[in-house]
């Protein structure tokens, strides 16, 4: 393949077996295409939605717990129907998907970061770095996950004072979800990194003389970015759940600026009362945005991966 | 003699997304009973392709598109699998290159080959047990009974790949398909398994196809050779004539880059007809160019001494030192490399011949012993910037073209990377300008420096390699097999070029090979080494005259028979 020319940066990006592969996989771009809407669909929620959820004065509690549109007694402009506070179900979805995702990207991007630099630096480093960091890794698997978001999330809390709590809550819960998920992506990393620090260009780079961390830095971690990728995008699907079930269970997001896990915990009370599309509604959003991720990170991981191709 | 098996006009393409490659041609080829056609070519010849065609095992997307092939008269395409399946086991057998991989480690040797005797045989579990040994015992391995229990790492390579060959013959096949049989292992089993299989070959009238890439193996073993050139079959004949009088221009290019053992030559014969993309050397005036400057600091005396160097590795962890198990990879190693001198270091796989190297370079700190780079200790305090600046004098050049380059940096970033970490130039232009010259010295041009390392071929690789050693300037360029990766046409290019580059730039060379031949080209004197200790330093041509070391000797009687080479090499 050589060419007089070196090719461009398009030409290189369209040549990409791994964009290739994206193109001919209509299970990755029909995923690729409900992630996308549905994240764009939420951050812009403020333009899309009908109703501002957050306005008072677009709350008329007359117009409680309607069903939706197509149902008898539902009204034409809340098409799927109201919750118990009068809010836009719609609406409401479109800006608690909003908080779900972004804290789910943030968990996702703190615990990738943390998860990566330590693995890297236990795999390159060796020896007794090593050995500690991973027991720590090791150690913290042994807890469920769900237990030790609870645990972080809870301290999180005790330690700010009571007029804090309500605006930090979205921090402190990307705190937790983000520390339980490092060990996955330090052993990912680690593992990785092992494979390259062996290879000759990393022994090439140490002739030189160049000092670890840029060895670290600019021949290793390219290297190693594959595998974590894969994991941040089935990690994403996690974390958006991890933050759905905290605020489910009451520890998370608190009720006055909702999240997915919020509104099925709020739908979850009138369940019996036969207001189901309280809480059916955000839990089919849910699932539907998390799947459409997991399938990605599938797709993703078959693809960047030769010895499945 | 009637065919055993007849390919006639065999097409072979792999649809992929940039179009349809075709990795044979209208390739036909004949096997007789009792004979071994010798498949020569080099990498993406499609030898290989041709051997899994038969038994109909090519990778995923590659289809047989035209062509038939007869096996004892009966045609194998467009056989279902379970028809393809008998005639694998029964009657064709296959051996692959790597024994490491053949072989199911978590079986013992004996159970492996029950099964495979007892599905093709039909034969009862004692039966097939006594029959296993029988073949353990053709294919000369000792003690076959007890051997029975043993699993696959408990054998050396050269014994797993006489399993694999007893494997081979457990369904008592009439041909034999054997692909780069030999390559991973070390010339002095190479030879016994090349035996062993023309021994079967003759004894049990069976035909054997022998995909290579080294003209040696084709000169020990093959009666007929086939040599294909980029899918074709260019020439088919006796191996004599073949080898001793070729016709092809392929063929002539290809023999007459084999290096030659017999007597040192100035320069590798350079094969005008392969290798495409290096352009024409550029030569710069190395006296005043930036690359030359160390030149005049030049001073004589020994650039690398290497005293008592000793290093083990641990093989088994534990607490308590008793229960430790260490392997001595170097073992009290000594010598002395003068400046402007080129040092070969042979030896097997496993004689630690590369881990001399890559102490010297730093990568490992020794247990034992000195090292002193251009009479600075770099032992004792490495990181001392005395001893920094010594090593930064040195470089080396690895075996493996493909992963010795990052493959996520642009050939600029990789070759620049010591100039600018050393800010050995005073801007950014003059960088350029200077890995530019690098590109050019090495055969690539200039050009090369904004394409990625996938765009490039093993060889011009490796030229990256070389001129992202010398970007750091260095007086002293280690080799760990240099060209043992690539095929013979580059090799002796590439060989060519280190040669060239030092002689201009006054290089010491530190040459670390398995290759005979080759060390024999390229260097003044020669360390012998064996389980990690020297046996013999000598100089070269008294090594190949005069061999004193019993080692020495048997190395030189293992070099593959060339004598067949004859007129086309004159």
């Amino acid at each position: 393949m050589q060419q007089d020319h070196p090719m461009t940066r398009w030409e290189r990006f369209k040549d990409n077996d791994i964009v290739w592969s994206f193109l001919h996989s209509p299970g990755a771009i029909v995923a690729a295409a409900i992630t996308s809407i549905a994240i764009l669909a939420c951050l812009f929620a403020p333009l899309i939605a009908p109703f501002d959820p957050f306005d008072p004065s677009q709350i008329s509690l007359w117009d409680g717990k309607l069903p939706p549109a197509w149902i008898e007694g539902g009204q034409p402009q809340y098409l799927l129907g109201t919750d118990n506070q009068g809010r836009d179900m719609l609406s409401t979805i479109l800006y608690g998907g909003r908080l779900s995702i972004l804290v789910g990207l943030a968990a996702v991007c703190l615990g990738m970061v943390l998860g990566v630099t330590l693995g890297v630096i236990s795999g390159y480093v060796g020896g007794v770095t090593d050995a500690v960091i991973m027991r720590i890794a090791d150690v913290q698997l042994t807890i469920p996950g769900i237990l030790l978001a609870i645990l972080i999330n809870g301290i999180g809390r005790a330690f700010l004072p009571l007029e804090l709590r309500q605006e930090f809550a979205i921090y402190v819960v990307i705190f937790a979800i983000g520390l339980t998920d490092w060990p996955q992506f330090a052993r990912v990393a680690r593992g990785a990194t092992m494979v390259e620090a062996n290879k000759e260009y990393v022994q090439a780079a140490r002739i030189i003389g160049l000092p670890g961390w840029r060895i670290m830095l600019r021949h290793i971690l390219p290297n190693t970015l594959r595998p974590v990728l894969v994991i941040a995008t089935i990690g994403l699907a996690l974390a958006i759940i991890a933050e759905a079930t905290l605020s489910f269970l009451g520890q998370g997001i608190p009720p006055t600026t909702p999240s997915l896990g919020t509104l099925i915990r709020v739908g979850n009370e009138y369940l019996f009362s036969g207001l189901w599309w309280i809480t059916f509604f955000p839990a089919i959003a849910l699932v539907v945005l998390v799947f459409a991720v997991n399938l990605l990170g599938d797709w993703m991981r078959d693809a960047l991966n030769p010895k499945l191709r | 003699m009637t065919d055993l098996l007849k390919i006639d006009g065999l097409d072979v393409e792999f649809p992929t997304r940039r179009g349809t490659v075709k990795a044979a041609r209208g390739v036909s080829l004949t096997v007789s009973p009792g004979e071994v056609l010798g498949l020569v070519g080099e990498s993406g010849a499609g030898k290989s392709t041709i051997g899994n065609a038969i038994i109909d095992l090519l990778e995923a997307p590659g289809r047989v598109s035209a062509g038939s092939i007869l096996f004892e008269g009966e045609e194998l395409r467009g056989r279902n699998e379970a028809e393809m399946r008998r005639i694998r086991g029964d009657r064709i057998g296959m051996i692959f290159q790597d024994p490491q991989t053949s072989l199911n480690p978590l079986m013992t040797v004996g159970a492996q080959l029950v099964e495979t005797i007892e599905k093709t045989n039909d034969l009862s579990a004692t039966k097939a047990e006594e029959r296993a040994i029988e073949l353990l015992e053709q294919v000369g391995i000792t003690e076959a009974k007890a051997r029975l229990q043993a699993y696959p790492h408990q054998f050396s390579g050269g014994m797993r790949q006489r399993v694999v060959i007893a494997l081979a013959l457990a369904g008592d096949p009439d041909l034999i398909i054997a692909d780069e049989p030999t390559t991973a292992l070390d010339v002095s089993i190479q030879a016994q398994i090349l035996d062993l299989i023309k021994q079967l070959c003759r004894q049990r009238e069976l035909g054997v196809i022998i995909v290579t890439h080294d003209i040696g193996v084709i000169a020990n073993i093959a009666d007929r050779v086939a040599v294909m050139y980029r899918g074709e079959v260019v020439e088919t004949g006796d191996v004599a004539q073949i080898l001793g009088a070729p016709e092809h221009e392929y063929t002539k290019s290809l023999i007459a880059a084999v290096p030659r053992a017999d007597r040192k030559l100035d320069r590798f014969s350079s094969v005008d007809y392969i290798e495409g993309g290096t352009k024409p050397f550029q030569r710069i005036d190395i006296q005043t160019h930036w690359l030359g400057k160390s030149l005049h600091d030049r001073r004589s005396g020994a650039a690398i001494e290497v005293e008592n160097l000793g290093l083990s590795f641990v093989l088994q962890k534990s607490v308590l030192k008793r229960n430790r198990k260490m392997l001595q990879a170097v073992d009290d190693v000594t010598f002395t490399v003068a400046e402007g001198e080129t040092f070969g270091l042979v030896g097997e796989s496993g004689s630690g011949k590369s881990t001399v190297a890559r102490l010297i370079a730093g990568l490992y700190r020794p247990d034992a012993g000195n090292i002193r780079v251009i009479g600075q200790d770099v032992v004792s305090s490495p990181r001392s910037a005395a001893a920094r600046e010594a090593r930064r004098a040195l470089q080396m050049i690895f075996q493996d073209p493909y992963s010795s380059l990052n493959s996520r940096m642009r050939v600029l970033d990789i070759v620049a990377e010591p100039i600018r970490f050393y800010k050995l130039t005073s801007s950014e232009a003059e960088t350029r300008k200077i890995v530019g010259d690098l590109l050019d010295h090495v055969g690539l041009g200039a050009k090369a420096a904004l394409r990625y390392p996938h765009e490039f071929s093993g060889g011009q690789r490796q030229r990256i390699s070389i001129a992202r050693a010398l970007a750091s300037r260095p007086r002293i360029l280690i080799c760990d097999e240099p060209t043992s990766a690539l095929d013979v046409s580059v090799q002796a290019t590439i060989l060519n070029l280190l040669k060239d580059l030092q002689q201009e730039l006054g290089l010491t060379m530190l040459f670390i090979s398995h290759d005979l031949p080759v060390v024999r080209q390229m260097c003044d004197r020669i360390a012998v080494m064996r389980h990690g200790r020297i046996c013999e330093v000598s100089e070269t041509e008294t090594l190949f005259s005069a061999p004193e070391h019993e080692y020495s000797r048997h190395l030189l009687d293992l070099m593959p028979r060339m004598d067949l080479l004859g007129s086309a090499r004159a």
